[in-house]
This record gives C-alpha cells, sequence and structure tokens, in this order.
C-alpha cells in the first residue's frame, strides 16, 4: 500500500497548495518507506496530470478523466478516491475549500477518522493540529489502519514542481450523482498574488472606514510591494471587500514573510489565521490593540498617515 | 412542507482565550464559559428563517453530548426551533461518531434538509456535516453563503477560495454554515420563556446502538510556540529601516 495526494487542479494546472500536500505526504514516506502517488480527478485533464508528474518526490500520477469530475463535486471526486481506496492507507489533500469539501466523504465512506489542518508529522500515526483557533497545539494518534488528512499549506514547505519523473496512469472514475448539479462560479481574477500563497500580505482591518478607504490606502502599499491584499472579520462583514479576504480561524490562514496589520485590532480569531507569519507589522492609533502584543513591529499611528508615508519610504 | 434538521454543539465561548492545562492532557475547561457553536447558531437561525418564510414547517435541532447539552438546545428553542432532542452521552464524541448518530437521527426523523455549522471552534475539525451526507449517501453543499429552498430542491451559493459557486441540491441534503449566511437574532427574554414549555427529549446514546468509539488519542496538548516581543517603531522611515536592515524581509 502507498500514500495518495489527492491533487487540487483546474485541469490545466496544478495549485501550489498539492505541492505542501506532496511534501507532507514525503514527511509521512521517511516513516512509513511507501512511495507518494498522486491523483488527478478532473475532465479533460491530462494536462494537469503531466504537470503533477513532475513535482518532486513523486513516483505515480493516476488520473481519473470523466464529465462528472469537472466540477470537482465532492461526491464525484469521493467515489473515485473510494473505488482506488485499497492500494492505498493514507490520503491527504491540502486544507483549502476544495480539501475539507472531500476528504470527510472519503474517511466516512472507509470508516475511520480524519485528521483536519495537520502542522507536523512526527510519525507513522502521529501528528500536530492546531485546536481552539491555534491556541493550543493538540498531538493526535490515529488508531485506524487508513488515515485521511488534511494538511495545513503554512506547516509544510511547498515540493519542487519539477525534477520528478513519475509514471503515468489512467484509472476509471466513480459513478456521478444526479443528487446535485453544478449551477456555476465566480472566481476573481487576481493581479496580485494569492493570499495564501504570498510572501507579502497587506490586511485592512475596520480601521479603515469603508471600502473605498481599504483601496485608496492599501491598494499602494500593496503594489508597490507586489503583495496580497487581505481582511480582518470586521473589514468583510463591514462590506469593504469580498468574503475571500478573509484571514482568520474560520478563513484563510496565512504565514507569509511579512503581513501588515493596517488598523486591524488583533482578535483571538484574526491571530488565529496569521500568526505564524515570519514577521508580522502591526499599524494602528490604538495603543491598547492586541495586535500589538503579536507584532514585530508596531506603528502606533493614525494609518492614513503612516500607510502613505510609508509607500513614499519605500 | 419541510422538515429541517439542525444540530448544535456546546462549544467554549468564542471570546474564551483557552488556557493549556499544565499537565499537557488538554485545555483547562473548569469554570469557563460555554456557549452554543457560533456556526451552529447561523444554523439554527437559517432554519427558523426558512420556517418564517413559509418554506418549512418544523424545525427540530439536537445535540450529542452530556446533559448540559439541553442549555444549548434551550437557546436554540428559544431562537425558534420547535423541537429538541438530546442524544446523552459522557464520553467523547468525535466527528465520525458524531455523524453516525445524526445519522440515525436522519432516519428516524426525516427531515428535507439538515443544517449544521461548518466547524466547531473547539475542535476546528470542518468534518460533521461532510460525513453524515456521505454516511447517508446525500449531496452537500458546504460554507453555505446563501440558501434558496423551493420545488424540491435547495439552491446553495458557498464560499470557496478565490470566491463562490452556486450548487442546487435534490432534497434531502446537508448544507453547512458559513459566516455570512445569516446574522443570528438576539434571543428576546419572552422567547426564552417560550422555550421552556417546548418539548426536549433525551435519548440515551446506548439505545441507538452506534460505534461511537474515538479513533484518534490525543497523545498530549501544548501552547503554541510564542513569539518574540516586538519593538515600537516611531515613524514609516523607521519601519522602513528595520523591515530592510533588521529583519531582512525587503
Amino acid at each position: 500500500m502507498n500514500i495518495l495526494v489527492i491533487a487540487e487542479h483546474d485541469n490545466e494546472f496544478v495549485k501550489p497548495s498539492t505541492l505542501h500536500a506532496v511534501t507532507a505526504a514525503a514527511i509521512v514516506a521517511t516513516f512509513t518507506h511507501q512511495e507518494v502517488h498522486v491523483l488527478v480527478a478532473g475532465n479533460q485533464c491530462r494536462a494537469a496530470a503531466d504537470v503533477a508528474c513532475r513535482i518532486a518526490g513523486v513516483t505515480k500520477v493516476l488520473y481519473a478523466d470523466a464529465p462528472q469530475l469537472k466540477d470537482g463535486l465532492a461526491e464525484n471526486v469521493e467515489s473515485t478516491i473510494v473505488g482506488i481506496s485499497e492500494q492505498y492507507n493514507y490520503v491527504l489533500v491540502s486544507a483549502t475549500a476544495y480539501g475539507k469539501n472531500i476528504a470527510p466523504r472519503v474517511a466516512a465512506r472507509l470508516d475511520v477518522a480524519q485528521i483536519s489542518d495537520a502542522i507536523a508529522v512526527s510519525g507513522p500515526d502521529t501528528f500536530d493540529r492546531p485546536i481552539y483557533a491555534g491556541n493550543a497545539i493538540a498531538t493526535v494518534q490515529s488508531l485506524d489502519s487508513k488515515k485521511i488528512i488534511t494538511v495545513r499549506t503554512t506547516g509544510f514547505d511547498a515540493a519542487s514542481a519539477s525534477g520528478g519523473n513519475a509514471t503515468i496512469v489512467e484509472v476509471g472514475a466513480g459513478p456521478g450523482t444526479d443528487s446535485l448539479r453544478f449551477i456555476d462560479r465566480q472566481v476573481a481574477k487576481l493581479e496580485r498574488p494569492e493570499l495564501t500563497d504570498a510572501k507579502i500580505v497587506v490586511s485592512g482591518g475596520r480601521g479603515l472606514g469603508s471600502g473605498e478607504n481599504y483601496a485608496r490606502v492599501l491598494e499602494p502599499l500593496a503594489s508597490k510591494l507586489g503583495a496580497a491584499m487581505g481582511a480582518s472579520r470586521a473589514a468583510v462583514d463591514a462590506g469593504y471587500v469580498p468574503n475571500d479576504y478573509q484571514v482568520g480561524q474560520t478563513g484563510k490562514i496565512v504565514a507569509p514573510q511579512v503581513y501588515f496589520a493596517v488598523g486591524i485590532s488583533g482578535a483571538i480569531q484574526h491571530l488565529a489565521g496569521m500568526k505564524d507569519s515570519k514577521v508580522i507589522v502591526a499599524i494602528n492609533k490604538d495603543p491598547e490593540a492586541p495586535i500589538f502584543s503579536v507584532a514585530d513591529y508596531g506603528l502606533e499611528a493614525d494609518l492614513f498617515d503612516a500607510v502613505p508615508q510609508l509607500v513614499d519610504e519605500l | 412542507m419541510l422538515k429541517i434538521l439542525v444540530a448544535v454543539k456546546r462549544v467554549v465561548d468564542y471570546n474564551v482565550k483557552v488556557r493549556v492545562k499544565s499537565d499537557n492532557t488538554g485545555v483547562e475547561l473548569s469554570n469557563v464559559k460555554m456557549s452554543m457553536n457560533p456556526f451552529d447558531e447561523i444554523a439554527v437561525e437559517e432554519a427558523v428563517r426558512l420556517k418564517e418564510a413559509g418554506s418549512a414547517s418544523e424545525v427540530v435541532v439536537v445535540s450529542a453530548g452530556a446533559t448540559q447539552c439541553q442549555e444549548t438546545l434551550r437557546t436554540a428553542l428559544a431562537i425558534g426551533a420547535d423541537r429538541a432532542v438530546l442524544i446523552e452521552a459522557t464520553e467523547e464524541l468525535q466527528p465520525l461518531a458524531v455523524a453516525k448518530l445524526l445519522a440515525s437521527m436522519v432516519e428516524k426523523e426525516k427531515p428535507d434538509l439538515i443544517i449544521l455549522g461548518k466547524q466547531a471552534i473547539d475542535d476546528d475539525s470542518n468534518q460533521t456535516g461532510q460525513m453524515l451526507a456521505a454516511l447517508l449517501k446525500l449531496p452537500q453543499a458546504t460554507f453555505a453563503s446563501k440558501i434558496t429552498v423551493s420545488h424540491g430542491e435547495a439552491t446553495v451559493e458557498r464560499e470557496i477560495d478565490g470566491g463562490a459557486e452556486t450548487l442546487a441540491l435534490c432534497l434531502p441534503c446537508i448544507v453547512t454554515t458559513d459566516l455570512r449566511l445569516n446574522e443570528p437574532r438576539y434571543v428576546t427574554l419572552p422567547n426564552i420563556m417560550k422555550a421552556k414549555k417546548k418539548p426536549l427529549e433525551t435519548i440515551k446514546c446506548e439505545d441507538l446502538k452506534v460505534d461511537i468509539a474515538p479513533r484518534l488519542k490525543t497523545i498530549k496538548v501544548v501552547e503554541p510556540p510564542k513569539r518574540g516581543a516586538g519593538v515600537k517603531v516611531s515613524n514609516a522611515k523607521a519601519l522602513v529601516e528595520k523591515l530592510r536592515n533588521d529583519a531582512k524581509v525587503l
């Protein structure tokens, strides 16, 4: 039996999140001496499968190509994974919206537990994971013969996207279900780096006061730095930015080289999403804001003055 | 008219900053404020709104755990649920076990729509709704930001990385709630009083004949690595200087 990583892809390319799951799989393999295989389940997805073959550390790429897999519906991806699961005692996927949607279905079908948001592997059946919004780290041991794991991408480096030379094998897709239909998808085309992958993140909170201010004040800074843009829950709830900008316990988890928290007070749930950043910069006019307790550099100032000054200095 | 089943969990209140026990066996829970999981509150609110809009005729709320979960169920009844069921259990219930218990409730109650919170803020697992759907071979829409129900179908807009997608699901189906689905109402005193008279049934976990044995053993619980103390900088120029020369990240 071997280790299976479920690739997240768009039928053409494999998403960077998958590379972090491959690293986690490779660490499991150091304990079990098994191979790491990748499953690309999609429609007209041979191109993505070819990309997956080049990921360092992957021995085999399985690809399932069928119309019912076109839109990534959890029910159909689950049935495909279950169909090949006999040869795998580990199934890993990144803890993204895609992975979190699918993995528990696989676990339940196989009658095993799932380990969510693994951030470290310390044995063939032992993993660390954050609980209570990351205020505690639990080390858990799986008692099941098969382990289903979602991997927090910030816990593992990305495997190299080149250097691999995996063999490629087509496998059958699981049966599709008629019990739901995909209607449509709206995904913003970003000119900036993706929030979960970026080296620098500029994040805004309620202190900005409005969506216009968020854009006017922060976009120049993000552009100057080549940064991704994020937000606190308060800013999202107030409508300054779309929902997927939210960084936090139940939003995106990020760990960039630098995280700029502008006008963000630093609620526990926000910290859960960014406290593993290498360097945290806080700009806030409230000296008591909890964000200053995690910031490496704190600038107690009015952000409407400080951010333009910062842009000038860069 | 539809029957909606909502599952709720009693968890540490989201405002509490939890402390790890000094023996590293877990988190300090004694004398800590407990509340309904915020995502489950959103689930109850959504079910009650569907009833108020005329799309549903009955909202049944269920929780699995210790006797004190009755408080959480009474809160759900005060929000507007009609009837509550407590599956009473003293042992630790992990997501797979809860999903199996809920599956037996679904078989008993035969709801048209099952709504759960996307994750509990204590274990942050984000599994139960999906597991329940797979056990029952039902379709799911997780991280829902909008639900409409008509003509035997639920149309759900859900949050995904980078945006949103819309699915149409046949009933019965499972939906898990995300933050922006709704803003739960404040529970009023008259509704709290009314809730005391609504039916709350207790079932003993063992009577459901479900395998609830935990599958993950907690070896230890530790605090996350602490960040070193930071420094205050006086202005933007000083900040850039530190980022370039000290931290060397720019």
